[in-house]
């Protein structure tokens, strides 16, 4: 314990040292620095590569056109490999470094974790893809925004579904006790709850991997739910529409975006038929995201990979929030980004007091002949 | 049940058939669950009788019988055989599969230390384990695939398909006839006699002209064939394969081996059973989050008051 604390003290002082060696007004000149953070190696760099190519294309096309006001762009990468405590040390280094704008972290834990350090120095920090809701909702990070929807909000995407189109009265909740699918159906309870229009009639957590889920199947059946609500992975997922099919069950299967993958259909087969999984916002109508997608082809010669059009997306916003304030002073920026609309890949967004994009959510699928169609 | 005050005796009738109900599909759902398990428990309660080592790497054995059967059901598949072909040809290619795998295993990691201290081919399992299950996940895939339903829904059955589905009837059944086969050839014929003598003192098995090293072997290759089948008809079951699920039904079909009395054939079916059936009351009258906790809690209190299981035999000290 004692080790532990002194060891937390001495990362602090570190920290201070290298702030304060550091002239606080020492970036003025022709470049504007952006940061940009996130696993870049180990065995969580496939969500963090596709930034650092997003951040590449879109300061090449800002620099080619003249950059930014007169001042071209300087990207500055720095890998935090998704750790918190090696994040720090990044947003640290990036501070020191003179970054103006960051965009990433990628890992909701590693953004939570670099975010003081950003807040302190005034830095305005985008992520593309840490989806915890409490990094805008809790307000202890005015400085922070993203273009990726909370994990809350496809809750509520998948409760007002259920209620309204659905026009459903009894749901039974179920979830895989992890992180993700768990947080998920809390989420999906409390707005059912507070709704008032339905009623939770069963709210468990089956063991993932177990080799049979007909107890549960039969529980649901029993609770007389019209619709069930799964926190969680495709595998089980899979699992349990089998079995309700195996069991004769009618109830309608509800579910996050842990299950909207092709897997799942593969895997189900004909069971899949009918479910309901929710999802990122389809961009392929949106002729922006053609452009972004075939700049990386042109580019890279490869296909993006995760948070690529958010990312592109969060560039392109933080480029237009500094052009249009005319200054990387965060207050300025702000202002920008609330008011001033852009279009992008994911859609044409702003960000709303807390930090979230607003028209960046997302939408139900439903999966028919094998393809997962999105409900309008 | 909306009786209100009036308590009748049809409003007592309708609640009793309507608990009744749930209770009978939950004991069906137990029996199921426990007959997956004991298919798999069989096997390590085997080995375990003949040369007391607990095989950790059967599990993976379940999972390449699994396996294999996928790979011959699909190719069978596109060729147009009939299911019942198709069932029998992937389970005779499965058992035949694994059973190499399980006898080479033998060979390989657990006779050469068969003289060694008790935790060194523990160890030397547990090994096995994981190589078994990485070298799948490279030779094969890391992804779930879709295990085809190999056993047809039966129209027999359609009246109570909501209770008891056809291949919840099917491994109910399997498990009973493999049961009794086991207990006949370990009963009453002549490997099944060599297996005894091995299991009580394999000096003296040695001693009286039984080859030692074969009926281990023999042991093995009827642990794995029973594992591969119970892996085509489980992964029928659920739809669903990966590298994975050897493991974890391994633990559960382990301890349900445990719970009956390792190295009795009977007591690993009646220790899945009582496994599958706690499991499956404790999810419908309390709460699925508390399954595990249940299950376990009862193995907990069995092995305080029996510590050799349901139905082990208590070890006796050679003084």
């Amino acid at each position: 314990m004692k080790l532990a604390l002194s060891g937390k003290f001495v990362s602090t002082a570190a920290c201070v040292m290298m702030a304060l060696s550091v002239p606080a007004m020492g970036v003025a000149g022709d470049t504007i620095k952006f940061g940009v953070a996130g696993p870049h190696s180990g065995d969580l760099a496939s969500y963090g590569l596709p930034s650092v190519n997003a951040a590449k294309i879109v300061a090449k096309q800002v620099n080619d056109a003249g950059g930014i006001n007169g001042k071209m762009i300087e990207l500055l990468i720095e890998d935090d490999v998704c750790k918190p405590e090696i994040a720090t040390n990044t947003a640290t280094k990036l501070a020191s470094e003179g970054a103006e704008v960051v965009l990433g972290h990628i890992c909701s834990g590693a953004t939570k974790a670099a975010l003081p350090i950003y807040k302190d120095k005034g830095i305005l920090v985008m992520s593309p893809s840490a989806t915890n809701p409490a990094l805008t909702q809790s307000g202890d990070y005015p400085n922070f925004f993203r273009t990726i929807a909370p994990d809350d909000a496809q809750a509520e995407v998948d409760v007002k579904f259920a209620l309204e189109t659905l026009g459903y009265t009894k749901i039974a909740v179920v979830h895989d006790k992890g992180d993700y699918g768990k947080g998920f159906a809390e989420f999906a309870k409390k707005f059912l709850e507070e709704s008032g229009k339905a009623e939770v009639v069963l709210y468990e957590g089956v063991t993932p991997g177990a080799v049979d889920y007909s107890a549960i199947v039969l529980k649901i059946r029993k609770s007389g739910a019209e619709a069930v609500i799964f926190g969680g992975y495709h595998p089980e997922a899979s699992k349990i529409v089998g079995q309700m099919k195996k069991k004769r069950l009618k109830t309608t299967f509800i579910s996050d975006d842990g299950v909207k993958d092709m897997t799942f259909i593969k895997v189900a087969g004909k069971n899949a038929e009918g479910a309901y999984a929710s999802g990122p916002k389809d961009n392929a109508s949106n002729p922006l995201s053609k452009v972004a997608i075939d700049a990386h082809k042109a580019t890279f010669n490869s296909d993006h990979g995760a948070f690529y059009e958010n990312a592109y997306s969060a560039m392109l916003a933080m480029v237009n929030a500094v052009k249009k304030a005319g200054s990387t002073d965060l207050a300025a920026l702000k202002k920008a980004l609330q008011t001033e609309k852009v279009d992008t890949p994911v859609g044409n967004i702003y960000f709303n007091e807390m930090g979230d994009a607003v028209g960046v959510g997302f939408s139900v699928y439903q999966v028919q002949d094998g393809k997962f169609v999105e409900m309008k | 049940m909306g009786c209100g005050i009036l308590w009748n005796a049809l409003c007592f009738r309708l609640f009793f058939v309507v608990f009744m109900d749930y209770f009978i599909e939950l004991l069906f759902s137990g029996l199921t669950r426990g007959s997956i398990y004991a298919l798999i428990a069989l096997g390590y309660t085997m080995v375990y009788g003949i040369i007391g080592l607990i095989n950790f790497a059967h599990g993976e054995i379940y999972m390449i019988g699994a396996f294999t059967a996928f790979i011959v059901a699909t190719v069978l598949s596109i060729y147009g055989f009939p299911i019942l072909a198709i069932i029998v040809i992937a389970g005779v290619a499965a058992a035949v599969w694994s059973s190499a795998y399980g006898y080479t295993i033998e060979k390989i990691a657990y006779k050469p230390l068969r003289h060694a201290p008790r935790l060194s081919p523990l160890i030397s399992a547990i090994g096995m384990s994981i190589f078994l299950q990485n070298y799948v996940l490279l030779a094969q895939t890391s992804d779930f695939l879709p295990f085809p339903a190999l056993i047809p829904d039966f129209e027999f059955m359609e009246p109570v398909a909501h209770i008891v589905g056809s291949s919840d009837l099917v491994i109910l059944i399997t498990t009973a006839i493999v049961m009794m086969i086991l207990t006949y050839i370990i009963k009453f014929t002549r490997v099944g006699k060599a297996m005894r003598a091995t299991a009580q003192d394999r000096t003296m098995a040695m001693l009286v002209g039984i080859n030692v090293n074969k009926i281990i072997s023999a042991t093995f290759i009827i642990g794995s064939a029973l594992a591969a089948i119970g892996g085509l008809l489980i992964a029928s079951h659920i739809g669903q394969i990966n590298f994975y699920i050897g493991f974890i039904a391994g633990i559960k079909a382990f301890t349900a081996a445990v719970l009956g009395g390792i190295g009795s054939i009977p007591g690993a079916v009646l220790g899945s059973l009582v496994l599958g059936l706690t499991e499956s009351f404790a999810t419908g009258y309390v709460s699925s989050d508390y399954e595990d906790v249940f299950a376990f809690s009862l193995l907990v209190l069995i092995l305080i008051f029996k510590p050799s299981g349901l139905l082990g035999k208590a070890e006796t000290k050679k003084v």
